[in-house]
């Protein structure tokens, strides 16, 4: 009875293997409370159809856009694939691995990020990485992303980052064990709340408002990224009043755009054609917009993908229909129970 | 590469793979090439000074071995011609001779030992000389690097060129065979310090991938690693909030202190002896033993017969019993004898050797006067007991106590506090503070503070404690039941679902309980430093 013996060694192994998954999938934060950020990047790998346009980016994006409402108006498929600081290169290698479930006619940048130049903070590279699949763009993106005193299999295998939450542990890391609340629809996080501006800030003054080598290169690697798959690159800077961003920098991007007959679209310099209003289209005195603000800019976007890079109304395909009703039923029950929230504070 | 990094156990994985894959002769010489790599990465100009020490004692010990064979040739050759007188002649002038290579030799690599090791110490002792002089000029200090595992690797080499002086062993032919005995890398950053005759045989001889041993050397490594990681690493934490702030946590904060400093440096020190233990045993090859269950010790002698047991047979064997039979401590002993009666006079050059070996062992222990002062001490320690002996034996005659379970307790407990309490040099920045936070035990009256639970945090969470509570708890049950045999004999008798299943318990704690990756300072063993 050999083989019985082979199979049972063979199922040990394997028990002994599954509970360490297990317990990785225990102690990994879920980020269904608190700093829910960190849920987005994964929500990519539930997704149901292509789409024609996805963003990358920062706050920038995952805030600033709605593609419920790019649906409902223009009938383009989206998806945000950003996080919280997501570095260039992290954007890069999301696009790089979108390439492998899909194709999409445009990718848009949120160019804010150009303003890194090396790796900023553990905690951000987290929000971006975790959620990634196991991929060589991951492996990349964890070799770009590092500090100085990080290691590449915390992220491989992140049981050895996070072993140290046992203590934390609460009852949503059991709650939430196999399956997570939702959260986002397509990447983006609704926020119905208003805080307006109430000051603009101005920019400190710098010693030097060169973009570094190191984002200039991912910058280049994603055009060439695009050109070398057919596909469109739009960079756009979102209406975000804070961190600062400076003419010397909007200079830069603007040549980078022309010379490389790029679209780049300033939502600051944009302000009376998106019918952006400071005081009801922010909910944290200008730093994302809220849903209102994402809509309008969504609403603002949509002719130019549609005019600019031939991106067609999808709403005629049943298949994308059914996928985007549900989308729409949880955006505008999520938006409700917002605004009953809301209306209860 | 530290032995809690991960590159250290990738390192480990690619040599085990490939240690079992290559022929069996050459499996030699794939430990040399990954000693030689382990300490190339830890620092290229690392290897510029084992190589001399290697290169120095193969070929002095081999001159030495040379010397001694000619002079057997010889010897024989004029058997039949040569007088006794003459035979003594010839003898006295090989030795001077061998005599010349060996002094040489140890002049060299204690020479280099010294000058990386004491160099800043001994400019520091000038530099403070000089200002109670008040003299302007002070010395620069210089830029030196002390290469990892130095003081091991040079007592290991210096004690095979001892054997082959002494003629115990016979020098080794190959000097790439003598740079692995050197080298070894699981033993080259913090010991055991071995013997040529225990370890080469072990180490040259081809090894066949054995389950069983394998198996025990993972265990072993686990073993290590969960006193290191779970322990050392979590209560270190503790220990240093209470001595890098001395005016703060003093009285029965010092004596806490004392305490977890106690077992953070036995967890740490044992548990990196286990892991350089276990990586031996998995590649078949078997070291001796550095520790025998130092805190179930009666007395200070006897806890130096369990603690660090390669370092301190390393002393008597080398230093203590040839100082003790060398010219001038037998003339202290005849001018004592005369002058003291033969009581006392018979003692003193005893006392006078232990409180050398001892200044010895506190200095090669690191290059401060609070090493020396831990040295010196352990020395009075040992010679009051020793003093003190004919007082216990009357002490135990009126009361027969020895042997009672109670009072071998209380024999334990006293030792334990007396090594805790000598072992506070290594912890607060000097000699003076080191008797100040002493004193302030007994001084301070601070015992409220251990009932204040936000006061006693020292660093610590809640959940810190209980963990290192529980492991504490298993680390002294696995010490007390060493008796009824090892750990591991004890686990292979039971069934292997039981055993297997322990292991990966123990795999687990490690894993989720263990203080390391990002959060916590990759923390370098204790004895990595000396």
């Amino acid at each position: 009875m050999k083989w019985v013996k082979v199979t049972l060694r063979i199922g040990v192994v394997s028990l002994v293997i599954a509970s360490f998954f297990f317990i990785q999938r225990l102690v990994m934060p879920k980020y269904v409370n608190g700093i829910v950020e960190g849920s987005l990047i994964e929500t990519y790998y539930e997704e149901e159809g292509n789409h024609d346009v996805i963003f990358v980016g920062d706050c920038e994006v995952y805030e600033c856009f709605s593609p419920v409402a790019l649906w409902e108006e223009y009938g383009i498929p989206s998806f945000i694939r950003g996080s919280a600081q997501q570095l260039i290169w992290q954007s890069y290698y999301l696009m790089e691995e979108t390439l492998r479930y899909e194709k999409p006619k445009v990718f848009i940048f949120n160019v804010l990020a150009m303003k890194y130049n090396e790796p900023q903070k553990e905690a951000y590279n987290r929000l971006t990485l975790d959620g990634m699949r196991l991929s060589s763009a991951k492996i990349k993106s964890i070799k770009a992303s590092m500090m100085e005193d990080e290691n590449m299999i915390d992220y491989i295998i992140p049981l050895f980052r996070y072993h140290s939450r046992w203590s934390e542990l609460s009852f949503d890391d059991f709650r939430y064990f196999f399956n997570k609340k939702k959260l986002f629809h397509n990447g983006y996080y609704m926020r119905v709340d208003v805080r307006p501006v109430t000051t603009f800030p101005q920019g400190k003054k710098l010693p030097d408002y060169s973009f570094g080598d190191n984002a200039w290169g991912y910058l280049e690697k994603m055009k060439k990224l695009c050109d070398n798959n057919d596909i469109d690159l739009m960079l756009i800077k979102a209406p975000a009043i804070y961190p600062y961003w400076y003419d010397e920098w909007d200079e830069q991007i603007r040549e980078y755009a022309d010379s490389n007959d790029l679209i780049y679209l300033n939502f600051l310099d944009l302000i009376e054609e998106t019918g952006i209003d400071y005081n009801t289209d922010t909910y944290d005195t200008g730093l994302h917009m809220n849903l209102s603000g994402a809509e309008k800019l969504s609403r603002y976007l949509g002719p130019i993908l549609r005019e600019k890079y031939g991106v067609p109304d999808r709403r005629n395909d049943t298949e994308l229909s059914r996928i985007w009703e549900d989308k729409t039923t949880f955006y505008y029950e999520m938006k409700a129970a917002q605004e009953t929230e809301l209306a209860g504070k | 590469m530290l032995f809690t990094s991960y590159e250290f156990w990738g390192f480990i994985a690619c040599l085990f793979l490939l240690y079992y894959l290559i022929p069996r002769k050459y499996q030699w010489v794939m430990l040399l090439a990954a000693s030689y790599i382990f300490y190339f990465l830890a620092h290229p100009t690392y290897l510029i000074y084992i190589s001399v020490t290697t290169m120095t004692t193969f070929y002095a010990a081999m001159r030495i071995g040379q010397l001694l064979n000619v002079q057997k040739a010889h010897l024989e050759l004029n058997k039949e011609t040569f007088s006794k007188e003459e035979k003594q002649g010839y003898k006295s002038s090989v030795r001077k001779k061998q005599r010349k290579w060996f002094i040489a030799c140890l002049l060299i690599n204690f020479g280099i030992l010294a000058f990386l090791k004491y160099t800043n110490f001994t400019i520091a002792n000038i530099n403070s000389l000089l200002s109670v002089l008040g003299t302007g000029e002070r010395l620069t200090f210089m830029n030196v690097i002390l290469p990892m595992g130095i003081s091991f690797y040079t007592f290991q080499a210096m004690g095979y060129l001892i054997d082959v002086y002494q003629g115990k062993i016979k020098p080794e032919k190959s000097i790439f065979r003598f740079a692995l005995f050197v080298s070894f890398f699981p033993q080259l950053v913090q010991g055991p310090i071995s013997r040529f005759n225990d370890l080469s045989a072990t180490l040259y001889e081809e090894h066949r991938f054995d389950f069983k041993e394998v198996s025990y050397g993972f265990q072993r490594i686990l073993w290590g690693l969960f006193k290191k990681l779970v322990i050392a690493d979590r209560i270190l934490v503790a220990v240093n909030t209470i001595i890098k702030e001395p005016d703060e946590y003093n009285g029965v904060f010092v004596f806490v202190g004392m305490m977890f400093y106690a077992i953070q440096l036995y967890a740490d020190f044992t548990g990196g002896i286990d892991i350089t233990i276990g990586i031996a045993e998995v590649l078949g090859i078997r070291i001796k033993e550095n520790f025998n269950a130092p805190f179930l010790a009666k007395n200070i002698t006897d806890y130096w017969r369990r603690w660090h047991i390669t370092m301190g047979t390393w002393f008597r064997d080398y230093l203590f019993y040839p100082l003790s039979v060398s010219g001038p401590i037998l003339n202290l002993s005849r001018w004592s004898r005369r002058r003291l009666g033969d009581g006392l006079g018979r003692k003193i050059p005893v006392y006078l050797t232990t409180l050398i070996v001892w200044f010895a062992t506190g200095l090669w222990h690191g290059s401060s006067w609070n090493f020396i002062a831990w040295g010196l001490t352990n020395g009075i320690v040992i010679i009051i007991s020793q003093a003190f002996e004919p007082l216990y034996a009357r002490f135990h005659n009126k009361f027969p106590v020895k042997g009672k379970p109670l009072y071998s307790a209380f024999e334990v407990i006293r030792t334990v506090l007396l090594m805790s309490a000598i072992r506070m040099f290594d912890c607060y920045r000097d000699v003076p503070l080191t008797f100040r936070m002493f004193g302030s035990m007994f001084t301070t009256g601070n015992f409220s503070a251990l009932f204040d639970r936000e006061v006693m945090k020292l660093g610590l969470s809640g959940a810190d404690y209980i963990v290192l509570a529980a492991a504490t708890v298993i680390l002294i049950a696995s010490g007390i039941r060493r008796k009824e045999g090892s750990m591991r004999d004890r686990l292979e008798k039971i069934p292997a679902r039981r055993r297997y299943l322990m292991i990966y318990l123990l795999g687990v704690i490690i894993l989720l309980f263990g203080a390391y990756g990002v959060g916590y300072d990759a923390t370098q063993f204790i004895y990595n430093q000396f």
